[in-house]
C-alpha cells in the first residue's frame, strides 16, 4: 500500500517516539525515588508519621547548642517557633556557627531527633539558603 | 573616574556601530557587487575595538581601586594582590557579561575575515543575526547591570571579593568557559543565516566544523578548570557534585558534542540536515539558558551572589525573542534537501552517529529534568526539593554501558554500508577486558556484577583505541585520541569512585587519631599573617599501614574583606594517587574538625580530559578529511 520509503520513516520514526516515551518514564520514575525533600523544624513538629526517606532540615544553630567530641557533633537547629535535635558526625563546612543558618541532610528518627549525614556548605555570609529564609520567617 | 566614563560611554558607540552595522549590511545585501562592502570590515573592526577599550577600561578602574564605580566597589578591596584585582573584573556578574560581550564582537570579527571563500549573503546574514545578539547584550549590560555606576560619596573601602573566588583556577575559569558558550552563537548565526540561504551543504559543515570545534574544545575545558578548583576550594573531596551551575555548562557541552558527530555526516553525505540545524539552535540555547538560571538568582549555588529579578525577565525575554525568531527561521525558510537519498543502510557510519545522538539526547534529558524539575516543583507546589547525585547516576551508568561499547565499535564501519571486521580481533579484546577488570575488581567492592559490566566496557573501548593508535592510522587519529582520553575518562573515574578512603574526625593539637588504614597526627598550629587575610596552618603527618609518611599542611584562612572563614585543602598530587586533607574550626571550640581522603586517579582525570580536546585539536589543524 505504502512505498518501502515511508514505511522504513515510520518505523524510524516510531522508535524514537517509543525510545523517548520510555527514557522519559525512566528519569520521571527514578526522580521519584531519588529527591530529597526541605522541612523546617516546625514542618516537622507536625508530621504525622515519620518516613525512613532522606530528608533535608533547615534552619538556625541555636546559641550555645554546640556540643563537640572527637567523634560526632551534637547541635540544636531552630526556626524559633520549634527545635529539633541534630547528631552529627563527618566534615563540617566553614560557615557552620552558632546563630548562623544551616541546613543538614539526614534521617529522622522521631520529631525531635535528627540523624544528619551531612552538613550543606554555604559559601557567603550573608548569605542565607532561601529555605532557611522561607524556614525562618525572615522577609 | 576618567576610565569610567571612558568604558561607559565606548558602549553606547559600540551599540551605535551594531546598528549602523545592521544598516549597512541591508544595503549591501541587495548590491550586487562580488565581496562583502569593506566599510562592514571596518565597522566591525571599531565595534571591536570600543568594546575592548570599555573593558580594559573596567580593568584599570579595577587595578587602580577606584571605588567611586559601584562594581569595583562591590567586588574588590585595596588590600587585594594585583592578579586578582584584575580576575576580579570578571568575577563578578556585571564584568562577566562585559566578557560576553567582547566575546561576541570578537568572534563575529573573526567569522568576516574567516570566511572569505563563502557565499557573500550567508555572511551579511551571519552577521545580522549575530548583531542581533550583540544588540541584545549591549541593552542588557545598560539597562540592567552597567558595570560603570557611578557611586557619591566615594567609598574608601571596597566590600572586596568573595575569598572562595580568589583563586588562579577561577580566574581563567570564566574566560575559557566563555570562549565555548558565545563561540555556540557564531554557530547559531551561521545555521541560520545558512537555512535561509538553502546554504546547508557540504561546503557549510566543512566552514562550520572549525567553529563547533574550537567551541567545544574550550567548553571542555572551561568545564574542566572549574571542577578542578571546586575538587581543591570546596574541600569536598569531589570533582563533580551534579550541582545546577555544573549541569549548565554540562548541557550544552552533550548538544555540542553530538553536532561534532553530526557535522562529519552533512560533510560526507549531506544528510541530517534539518537535526544540525536544531542542535546549533539548540546548543545556543543553552547556552544563554546558563546565563540565564546561574545569573537571574533561579539557581541557588556558588556562583548566585546577585540576584535581581529584573536580570532575569530580561534574559528569559530575549532568549524567548531568539527561540522564536530561530524557530520560525527554520520553518519558514528550510527545506529538505532531496537530492541525495536520506534513506541509511542499518549498519554504516551514519547510523552509528544517528545512535551517538540518540545517546547525548538520552544524556541531556537526564541532567536537564534533574536540573530544571526542582525548580519547577518549587514554582508550581511550593515545596523544596533537591535532586541528588544518585538520580544522575543510577540513570546513566547502564546507558553508559552500551554508550561505551559503540563508541568502541562505530569508528571501523565506513560510510553508506558496512559491515564488521576483524570480528575476531574485537572479540578477543572484549574478553580480555572482561577477564582483567574481574581479576583488578574482585577484592575491592561489593556491588561486583554492576562494577564488572561498566569497568569492562570502558577497557573494551580503552584497548581498542590502543590498538588503534599504535597501528598508527592517520586518518582518524584526532577521533582516536578523543575517543581514547573518554575511555581513559570514565575509567579513572570509576576507580576513583571506587577505591577512594575518607576518614573525618574531631581532633585537638597535639593529638593522635588511629583510623583504619594508619595514624593522623596532629603536630601544631601556625599562624600567618598576609595581605589581606590572617590564616591558621596546621601540620599534619599522616603513617599509613605500611609505614610510609606525608606530611600535609591545611590552612583555614580569615579575610579581612569580606569577613569569611575559607579552608585550602592542602593536596599531594602523585601519578597514582591524591592525598587530600581540609581541616575546619567551629567557633569557640578546641577542635578541629578534618577530612582525610586518599583518591587514586585524580591526575587522571584532568588529563584525559585534556586529552578529548587534544583530539578536537588535531581534528582542527588536519588540513582536510582523507578518506
Amino acid at each position: 500500500m505504502y512505498g518501502k520509503k515511508v514505511k522504513l520513516r515510520f518505523l524510524f520514526l516510531s522508535l524514537i517516539l517509543i525510545s523517548a516515551i520510555l527514557s522519559v518514564f525512566l528519569i520521571l520514575q527514578s526522580l521519584k525515588e531519588n529527591v530529597v525533600y526541605f522541612q523546617s523544624p516546625s514542618e516537622i513538629k507536625s508530621l504525622i508519621e515519620i518516613s525512613k526517606k532522606k530528608i533535608r532540615v533547615g534552619g538556625m544553630v541555636k546559641e550555645e547548642s554546640i556540643n563537640i567530641d572527637a567523634n560526632k557533633i551534637n547541635f540544636v537547629i531552630t526556626d524559633f517557633a520549634n527545635e529539633i535535635n541534630v547528631t552529627y558526625s563527618g566534615a563540617i563546612p566553614n560557615l557552620f556557627e552558632e546563630g548562623k543558618g544551616v541546613v543538614a541532610e539526614g534521617f529522622l528518627k522521631d520529631r525531635n531527633y535528627f540523624l544528619a549525614t551531612k552538613i550543606l556548605a554555604k559559601h557567603d555570609e550573608n548569605y542565607m539558603p532561601p529555605e532557611v529564609k522561607e524556614a525562618v520567617g525572615v522577609k | 573616574m576618567l576610565a569610567n566614563q571612558i568604558g561607559y560611554y565606548s558602549l553606547f558607540i559600540g551599540l551605535l556601530f551594531s546598528f549602523l552595522l545592521c544598516a549597512f549590511s541591508i544595503k549591501d545585501f541587495n548590491n550586487n557587487n562580488k565581496g562583502v562592502n569593506q566599510n562592514i570590515f571596518t565597522l566591525s573592526f571599531l565595534q571591536l575595538t570600543f568594546v575592548i577599550v570599555s573593558f580594559l577600561s573596567l580593568i584599570v578602574s579595577f587595578i587602580n581601586s577606584d571605588f567611586s564605580n559601584e562594581t569595583v566597589f562591590n567586588n574588590s578591596h585595596s588590600t587585594k594582590p594585583l592578579f586578582y584585582k584584575i580576575s576580579g573584573t570578571w568575577g563578578n556578574h556585571e564584568g562577566s557579561l562585559l566578557l560576553w560581550l567582547l566575546v561576541l564582537t570578537l568572534f563575529i570579527f573573526l567569522f568576516l575575515i574567516k570566511s572569505t571563500q563563502e557565499p557573500k549573503k550567508y555572511r551579511i546574514l551571519t552577521l545580522l543575526f549575530q548583531q542581533i545578539i550583540i544588540i541584545g547584550f549591549f541593552l542588557f549590560v545598560l539597562m540592567t547591570s552597567n558595570p560603570f555606576n557611578y557611586l557619591f560619596p566615594i567609598p574608601n573601602e571596597g566590600l572586596g571579593l568573595n575569598p572562595i573566588l580568589q583563586d588562579p583556577a577561577l580566574a581563567i575559569h570564566p574566560p575559557i568557559l566563555y570562549l565555548g558558550y558565545v563561540g555556540s552563537s557564531i554557530i547559531f548565526s551561521s545555521s541560520l543565516a545558512a537555512v535561509t540561504q538553502n546554504y546547508i551543504s557540504k561546503e557549510w559543515a566543512q566552514h562550520i566544523k572549525k567553529w563547533v570545534l574550537v567551541s567545544w574544545i574550550f567548553l571542555s575545558i572551561g568545564i574542566m578548570l572549574g571542577s578542578i578548583w571546586a575538587y581543591y576550594e570546596l574541600g569536598w573531596g569531589g570533582f563533580w557534585f551534579w550541582d545546577p551551575v555544573e549541569n549548565v555548562s554540562l548541557m550544552p557541552w552533550l548538544t555540542l558534542t553530538a553536532l561534532l558527530h553530526c557535522i562529519l555526516v552533512l560533510e560526507r553525505r549531506v544528510a541530517l540536515t534539518s537535526w544540525v540545524v536544531i542542535l546549533s539552535i539548540t546548543t545556543f540555547t543553552l547556552s544563554m539558558c546558563g546565563t540565564f538560571l546561574v545569573r537571574s538568582g533561579l539557581l541557588n549555588s556558588v556562583h548566585t551572589f546577585a540576584n535581581d529579578p529584573a536580570r532575569g525577565i530580561f534574559i528569559l525575554t530575549f532568549l524567548f525573542v531568539l527561540i522564536f525568531l530561530s524557530l520560525g527561521i527554520f520553518f519558514l525558510f528550510h527545506k529538505e534537501n532531496n537530492k541525495n537519498s536520506n534513506s541509511f543502510f542499518w549498519l554504516s557510519k551514519e547510523t552509528s552517529v544517528l545512535i551517538n545522538n540518540w545517546f547525548m539526547m538520552y544524556f541531556l534529558s537526564v541532567v536537564l529534568i534533574g536540573t530544571i524539575y526542582p525548580i519547577f516543583l518549587d514554582v508550581i507546589s511550593g515545596e523544596k526539593i533537591s535532586v541528588g547525585p544518585p538520580f544522575y547516576h543510577k540513570l546513566i551508568a547502564p546507558f553508559l554501558v552500551l554508550f561505551l561499547i559503540f563508541m568502541a565499535l562505530s569508528p571501523k564501519l565506513k560510510w553508506i554500508k558496512s559491515k564488521i571486521e576483524n570480528k575476531n580481533a574485537l572479540l578477543m579484546i572484549f574478553l580480555i577486558s572482561v577477564g582483567l577488570t574481574f581479576i583488578i575488581i574482585k577484592n575491592l567492592t561489593t556491588d561486583l556484577l554492576f562494577y564488572t559490566i561498566l569497568i569492562s566496557s570502558a577497557f573494551f573501548l580503552f584497548f581498542t583505541t590502543i590498538k588503534e593508535l599504535i597501528f598508527i592510522k592517520f586518518n582518524n587519529i584526532s577521533q582516536t585520541i578523543a575517543h581514547f582520553g573518554f575511555s581513559l575518562l570514565i575509567l579513572s573515574i570509576l576507580f576513583n569512585g571506587i577505591l577512594s578512603s575518607e576518614t573525618i574526625t574531631n581532633i585537638k593539637v597535639g593529638e593522635k587519631y588511629n583510623y583504619k588504614n594508619g595514624e593522623i597526627f596532629f603536630e601544631k598550629i601556625e599562624e600567618r599573617k598576609e595581605s589581606n587575610f590572617n590564616s591558621i596552618v596546621g601540620y599534619f603527618k599522616i603513617t599509613d599501614t605500611n609505614g610510609k609518611v606525608v606530611q600535609l599542611k591545611p590552612e583555614l584562612r580569615v579575610y579581612n574583606q569580606p569577613a569569611i572563614i575559607t579552608s585550602e585543602a592542602d593536596i599531594k598530587t602523585t601519578l597514582l594517587k591524591d592525598n587530600f586533607l581540609v581541616m575546619n574550626l567551629v567557633k569557640g571550640n578546641k577542635y578541629f574538625n578534618i577530612r582525610y581522603q586518599v583518591k587514586p586517579f585524580m591526575l587522571w582525570i584532568w588529563i584525559s580530559v585534556l586529552l578529548l580536546s587534544l583530539g578536537g585539536l588535531t581534528s582542527l589543524f588536519k588540513k582536510k578529511y582523507e578518506k
